[in-house]
């Protein structure tokens, strides 16, 4: 597992240029260009499991959603932050990308530190130290539990 | 202890009698925004869409602005698609390539009213607070189920009061207001809280608030709104929205908020962002003298007939710098219209402007004035973050129309107040 570290106020042009925005919006149009005007070494070394630490109002301008559906695609277990700029933390919850709010954490991690996470239980545990973080109302788990949020509303559809 | 704004909305539209900020609500939004995007958001729940059809057809407001006209055959498809569903599911309110940036369109039509929860799956869909409504942006899939179910949970927002004194000096303008803010609260300033603005607001047009407004979510806020007020009504009537079809909401006077910003408007100075944030706010006066190789003036933000007229009345009788371009996109047809009746677009063009059709345009990097790498642009647009418009080795300025216009005269940037005839 890799951990891929970013700063503050990572917009969503840096996460999935606007250029591509109405030519590219499936998963495997998306993924070449992850993160591309940001770290042009992320999409070629992303693999499952690895983890995105990154800082303030992380995902802030335009409401695209390539990048959330992006960064699950290529199985990114969660995204650390000190905190989530609003659309994109919507965003994250419809595709059932996993973030979590942990400023305390962000600010300790050194690299290198060992991570363990209890997503469920709103803990990390990160070089030894334990951090805590607030879990999601449950109507929104229902969404992420579901899978998403098309899964969902096709379940709301149905009746089930 | 009363209510603000945002929890008076929810709460009426939610069917309760009151809420209180962290109150997750269950709404049907009276419209849902969506432009070229459409096309891949109704790509996601076709069999679904074919199954169920969409939940009422006065729900989606589609409007085809982002790359009009279609720069190349996927685009060009895409729009057909839209057209398609449009047709199919009998959606009534669609605006085809032309009309104009969607935002600009939404407020001019009359399909943002007062009271009323609008969202949309673009950012700056927090514009329609200019005329009093609660809007925000989503993401596509949620305005895929939204298409699908016709409503959503939204989180009650904690709000911050920004209270507006005095008036704006000469060459000073709504554009250098809400720069200076967003340098003052940061990107993240107003991050899941919502906004309402205050104050003198009777010293600012309609076109200002929708500067203002449309800024919002550059501090990151969740909806940003005016109180409607004697402009907001006469406004509407010109655009055909009788008084008696809408209830506005305002805030109760003893209303709690998360925070109190007073800004005076009479020391708002020419502002401008540095690239590539928003809020990496300076003076013009402290960049005086920097080179620019294209200035645009146009979108949503600052594209309407009083920004290209403030912008002609610089450039009367002169000539864009020499080596100096200067692009021009109208917010919309309408916009374009008015400037085109009184010679202000003559004007513009015959001081060498490029002229686009209404639309986007050179915005968000897709077609038209895309920047090459060392370039640097002027720009009234709302967003100068790397690549924006097409090139991450160029750089975006952020300012108001004078500031653009008068930047275009000299080829350097300018203070408008020097040239403000």
């Amino acid at each position: 597992m890799k951990v891929w570290k970013y700063g503050d106020s990572i917009n969503t042009d840096m996460l999935f240029p606007g250029k591509y925005t109405y030519t590219c919006s499936t998963a495997d149009e998306v993924k070449p260009h992850l993160l591309e005007d940001l770290d042009p070494t992320f999409a070629g070394n992303v693999r499952e499991g690895d983890l995105l630490i990154v800082g303030e109002n992380f995902g802030c301008g335009s409401s695209r959603e390539q990048p959330v559906i992006g960064l699950k695609a290529v199985g990114i277990k969660a995204i650390i932050g000190k905190s989530f700029a609003r659309i994109f933390y919507r965003a994250s919850i419809n595709q059932g990308l996993i973030l979590i709010e942990a400023p305390d954490a962000v600010d300790a991690y050194q690299d290198g530190d060992e991570i363990d996470m209890d997503i469920e239980g709103g803990r990390i545990l990160l070089g030894g130290k334990e951090f805590t973080f607030p879990g999601l109302p449950p109507q929104i788990m229902e969404i992420r539990d579901a899978g998403g949020l098309l899964e969902y509303t096709r379940k709301k559809l149905e009746g089930v | 202890m009363g209510d603000t704004f945002v929890q008076k909305v929810l709460a009426r539209k939610a069917g309760l009698e009151k809420v209180v900020p962290g109150q997750i609500v269950t709404v049907g939004p009276d419209h849902l925004l969506t432009h070229d995007n459409t096309a891949a958001i109704i790509a996601k729940i076709s069999e679904d869409l074919d199954k169920y059809g969409i939940a009422d057809p006065d729900l989606p407001i589609i409007v085809l602005d982002h790359v009009v006209p279609a720069a190349n055959e996927k685009t060009a498809t895409n729009h057909v698609k839209v057209r398609e569903f449009v047709k199919k599911h009998g959606v009534r309110h669609f605006f085809d390539a032309g009309y104009g940036v969607c935002h600009q369109v939404v407020v001019e039509e009359g399909l943002a009213l007062p009271g009323q929860v609008l969202v949309g799956s673009d950012s700056h869909t927090c514009s329609y607070g200019a005329v009093g409504a609660f809007a925000t942006g989503i993401d596509r899939t949620e305005a895929a189920a939204l298409l699908l179910r016709g409503e959503m949970w939204l989180k009650v927002p904690h709000s911050m009061k920004m209270t507006f004194k005095g008036r704006f000096g000469r060459g000073i303008y709504a554009k250098d207001l809400i720069l200076s803010i967003i340098g003052e609260v940061s990107a993240s300033g107003a991050a899941y809280r919502s906004v309402e603005f205050h104050g003198d607001i009777s010293n600012l047009s309609i076109g200002d608030r929708f500067t203002i407004s449309n800024m919002g979510v550059e501090m990151d806020s969740k909806g940003a709104t005016f109180p409607v007020d004697e402009r907001t009504v006469k406004y509407l009537e010109e655009a055909g929205v009788k008084r008696e079809s809408y209830e506005p909401v305002w805030a109760d006077e003893d209303a709690l908020y998360h925070s109190e910003h007073d800004f005076d408007m009479s020391m708002t100075v020419p502002g401008i962002a540095k690239p590539h944030k928003v809020d990496n706010y300076a003076t013009v006066e402290d960049l005086r003298g920097l080179k620019f190789d294209q200035c645009f003036l146009g979108t949503c933000t600052n594209g309407r007939y009083e920004d290209l007229k403030v912008a002609a009345d610089i450039l009367q009788g002169e000539k864009v710098y020499p080596g100096t371009r200067f692009v021009i996109a109208p917010a919309s047809n309408r916009e374009l219209c008015k400037a085109l009746s009184d010679g202000t677009v003559q004007t513009l063009v015959e001081a060498g402007g490029m002229l686009l059709p209404p639309g986007c345009g050179p915005c968000l990097g897709a077609h038209q004035g895309v920047m090459a790498p060392g370039e640097r642009t002027i720009s009234t647009a709302n967003r100068n973050f790397k690549g924006r418009m097409g090139c991450k080795e160029a750089e975006i300025y952020l300012a108001s129309p004078a500031t653009v216009a008068a930047t275009a005269l000299y080829g350097e940037l300018t203070d408008p107040r020097e040239v403000v005839k």
